[in-house]
């Protein structure tokens, strides 16, 4: 470098704090983002507050004082909710078993299929298999245990049960993730000092798993809250399943009123955020130190 | 692992057995069910069928255009896979190697398409694509659907490029190779099953979209999923086993795939690669 420049060059400067050529590979995947996930977000939001008819509020006075748009948050929420920590409950268990086995890939495989049906096929799988002459109901009271067949499809139970079929692998799976993350060295520590079973969960692998949970919890939750395939083919889409995606769809592609539906899926996003947010701050008063070995 | 006899623990085992076989036995149940209507003659009030056929099949391809709707999927998806890769694998490599200031906010960036409903940013992106032209063809299809993959794609692959050791790469930056070279040579043979992972789950995870394609998607570019969905809907226009042999026939698409993918990863890895966090 020349010895007429005092200061040092811009490039070196800016490498120093980490930016160079090779941090401008971020570049493309940033602007993509910015086009297409923040601007059309912006451009709804600003939607949103442009309605067709009234001011700036128009939308958000209406979706509030109409019950039914109102309704659909907690419709929604009574769904997802029980979905998600019934999906968790399942989880938790199964995954301390798998962890135990020697060959787990058969058995994680089998629990991981509904992944690759999705929704519509569990939905028409479900329309066949818990319908009044399907083989759930033939085959209970074939038992004897009913003698009626039990209604479980166009109501809450079709939609619930569909959202745990679906949702349970995913839940699954991130839970094993995190607990082969434990060092199973902490365990037989636990172990050698006397701690049965039991203590061992309640004192040293479920702390340190909770953080984890908190984070399965929210993506878990994320993806029961945006039900919309399985809410109209199982439930009642106007009634008693009628969650908040329906009402958006309704608003943007059968009123054609782009603004209201907008307006609707920011309500949305927050209410949905708010519970991830609340999730991950109850998360941060968890332990987060190391659980793995030295890796970390 | 720690040994245990009690019977307390036997019978906790039982019970988590229990639990399982419950799951997986209705699962297969549902899917056997569905197998077996796609199958079926005629099926109604009887534990099994009358008789066996499989002119559904070709009832469900003709009637569907199956052959046009399976060519315009994997014409998405594969786009899909080749675009996110292309742009998702850089940026994970910048961000796996580089500390640079904003570097919170730009992960922020990435992790919010993951933790917002598809719906909730499909509508307002459907607007915006609708309003330029390019909702209802295939290219409005494919950009939506990229706005998860392209964040799934980073976060996967992160902890593959943190694995690798930087001594490697100074090395070969030692011998003469400038980024090009180093990235063909030494950086893409090594990151090549993280790579075939990420992408492998990002083409099931296309297959399976659907409220993106669903809400951006014209005519001509619904994807397996969607058709399928339409059909559903439009029940009773249609016979109800030939729409079961077109969910059998996406099932099996799906399915393929994911046994492929699995090979290649660790179950665990499927879900995002936060297991290492």
């Amino acid at each position: 470098m020349s010895a007429a420049l005092d200061d040092i060059p811009l490039k070196q400067r800016l490498a120093a704090r980490g930016v160079d050529g090779l941090t401008l590979l971020v570049v493309p995947a940033v602007i993509f983002l910015l086009l297409l996930f923040i601007y059309p977000f912006l451009y709804g939001l600003v939607l949103s507050f442009n309605p067709k008819h009234g001011g700036a509020f128009a939308n958000y006075s209406r979706f509030f004082s109409d019950s039914f748009l109102y309704g659909t948050i907690a419709t929604t929420l009574w769904l997802a909710l029980p979905v998600t920590l019934l999906t968790l409950v399942f989880a938790v268990p199964i995954a301390f078993r798998v962890r135990l086995l020697q060959r787990q890939r058969l058995l994680t495989t089998l629990l991981v299929i509904p992944i690759t049906l999705g929704t519509v096929l569990v939905a028409q799988g479900l329309l066949a298999y818990l319908g009044p002459q399907g083989w759930f109901n033939r085959s209970l009271m074939w038992i004897g245990l009913i003698s009626t067949p039990i209604k479980l499809l166009h109501n809450y139970w079709g939609v619930m049960l569909s959202l745990v079929i679906t949702g349970f692998p995913f839940t699954f799976l991130l839970t094993l993730s995190y607990l082969s993350g434990i060092d199973p060295a902490l365990e037989k520590a636990a172990a050698t000092l006397g701690a049965g079973p039991w203590e061992r969960f309640k004192h040293i692998l479920f702390p340190l798993l909770l953080p984890g949970l908190a984070i399965t919890f929210c993506l878990s939750f994320v993806q029961a809250f945006s039900v919309f395939p399985s809410a109209v083919l199982l439930g009642a889409p106007a009634g008693p399943t009628r969650v908040i995606s329906i009402a958006a769809y309704q608003a943007a592609f059968e009123e054609y009123d782009y603004s209201l539906a907008s307006a609707i899926a920011m309500i949305m996003g927050m209410v949905q955020l708010s519970i991830v947010v609340l999730v991950l701050s109850l998360r941060g008063l968890l332990y987060r130190g190391p659980a793995g070995g030295g890796k970390g | 692992m720690v040994a245990d006899t009690r019977l307390s623990t036997k019978i906790w085992a039982a019970a988590n057995w229990a639990l399982i076989g419950f799951f997986l036995l209705n699962l297969l149940a549902m899917i056997a069910t569905v197998i077996t209507s796609s199958f079926a003659t005629r099926w109604l009030g009887t534990w099994f069928p009358a008789g066996w056929t499989t002119r559904w099949y070709y009832s469900a391809w003709s009637e569907f255009q199956l052959s046009d709707v399976l060519t315009v999927t994997f014409q998405i998806v594969f786009l899909v896979v080749l675009l996110s890769g292309l742009i998702g694998v850089p940026a994970a490599y910048a961000l796996a190697r580089r500390d640079f200031p904003g570097k919170k906010i730009v992960m922020l960036l990435f992790l919010l398409p993951l933790l917002v409903p598809p719906i909730t940013y499909g509508i307002p992106l459907a607007t915006v694509l609708y309003k330029l032209g390019l909702a209802g063809q295939m290219s409005g299809v494919v950009l939506a659907n990229l706005v998860p993959t392209v964040p799934f794609v980073i976060l996967v692959m992160i902890p593959f490029i943190e694995q690798i050791d930087t001594k490697i790469e100074a090395a070969a930056r030692v011998f003469g190779a400038n980024t090009f070279k180093l990235f063909i040579h030494v950086l893409l043979p090594l990151l090549m099953p993280g790579i075939l992972a990420a992408l492998l789950l990002v083409l099931v995870r296309t297959i399976a979209m659907f409220e993106l394609t669903f809400l951006t998607a014209g005519p001509t570019s619904q994807t397996l999923v969607v058709a399928l969905y339409y059909a559903v809907f439009a029940a009773g226009v249609r016979a109800v086993q030939s729409i079961d042999a077109m969910a059998v026939i996406y099932m099996v698409t799906t399915l393929v795939w994911l046994v492929i993918a699995l090979r290649f990863v660790n179950p665990t890895q499927i879900v995002g690669g936060g297991g290492r966090r």
